[in-house]
């Protein structure tokens, strides 16, 4: 994983308007959170190979960062975003990782289910 | 304090973003004769409290909100509120020409001599910022002669530092009713004791708490 590029992110989300996708969303504090701090309520989500479809969708904040993806009835949204897969040129994979690497936050978009 | 206005708009995001902000000088501006139209984006239907204990559910949330926004709009004398309709914590990936087309529109309708938003950068949430971010764009492409005053609403931490004092400070103690009526308006949102009747300040502390409002006039780079 690189450290976000915000210019490169927008240009594949622009890439990825208006066609059918799977979706990969996911946020998470750990299973371990209320054990390392009582304070802390653990929770956790993640929607898998959902398919999805959006008109508009931008990149924003100075990092992490925000993204935004317009439907025709809803939006998606992720917060905290920090690394993507450069590599990948038919996927994008996005990701936030907090202070120890450990991932906190997910947002993936592909042609095919993952 | 300030110049008379006959008609004002406001720009905000959020139902309650007028409350603890404006709100006292918005019911100045309309003991003085002003007519005020709200442009309020969404519904705040993100928000995270739902009263304590929880009396909405993400469900519900938007028209209890709705119903809090038209009761502090009523606290404050606004008696024109046009819900725009965009969806709460997006408002910075809208498309601009759709977010600046709405606002344009307003300001052709109403040809407002001032506006009230947030300053674009200083104000944290990033729909404030979006918001104010906004409504600039539409002001600043419009002919000079032509620009309503723009004063904006700011809390960022920095603030001071990067842009100055307020340049634009109101005692609105003589409508303190207003104010408080308009905050506990948004009961979902606002659960603090002594604004809700526990623990009941008293008048001075309520003046020393909720007494001045403070605008930065956004200055235009022409």
């Amino acid at each position: 994983m690189e450290l976000i590029n915000k210019s490169d992110i927008q240009a594949r989300i622009d890439a990825m308007k208006n066609q059918d996708l799977y979706i990969h969303l996911e946020m998470t504090t750990g299973a371990y959170a209320a054990h390392f701090d009582s304070n802390k309520h653990p929770a956790s989500i993640f929607i898998t190979n959902t398919k999805i479809r959006f008109g508009h969708g931008a990149i924003s904040g100075e990092g992490p960062y925000r993204v935004g993806l317009k439907m025709e009835l809803g939006w998606i949204y992720a917060e905290g975003l920090t690394h993507y897969e450069e590599q990948e040129t038919e996927r994008l994979i996005m990701a936030g990782h907090d202070g120890q690497g450990k991932l906190v936050v997910a947002l993936q978009l592909s042609k095919q289910p993952f | 304090m300030t110049q008379s206005h006959k008609q004002i708009l406001v720009v905000l995001p959020h139902p309650d973003d007028e409350a603890f902000g404006a709100s006292g000088s918005l019911a100045i501006h309309v003991y003085n004769g002003a007519k005020v139209t709200y442009a309020c984006l969404t519904l705040g239907q993100m928000g995270r409290n739902m009263g304590v204990p929880p009396f909405a559910n993400r469900v519900t949330l938007p028209a209890i909100r709705l119903e809090e926004l038209k009761a502090s709009c009523k606290a404050i004398g606004i008696e024109d509120l046009r819900l725009l309709g965009f969806h709460d914590k997006m408002i910075e990936f809208e498309e601009p020409q759709l977010l600046d087309g709405k606002i344009n529109e307003l300001i052709q309708e109403l040809r407002p001599s001032l506006i009230i938003t947030f300053y674009p950068g200083y104000s944290v949430h990033p729909d404030h910022d979006a918001t104010g971010a906004a409504v600039v764009r539409v002001v600043a492409a419009m002919p000079k002669e032509e620009r309503p005053i723009v004063q904006c609403l700011a809390f960022a931490k920095n603030t001071v530092e990067d842009i100055g004092r307020p340049d634009i400070i109101v005692d609105v103690r003589g409508f303190l009713k207003n104010k408080l009526d308009s905050i506990r308006a948004h009961r979902s949102q606002f659960q603090a004791p002594e604004l809700m009747g526990k623990n009941n300040l008293s008048d001075k502390e309520l003046e020393d708490r909720f007494g001045m409002e403070r605008f930065w006039t956004y200055r235009f780079n022409d």
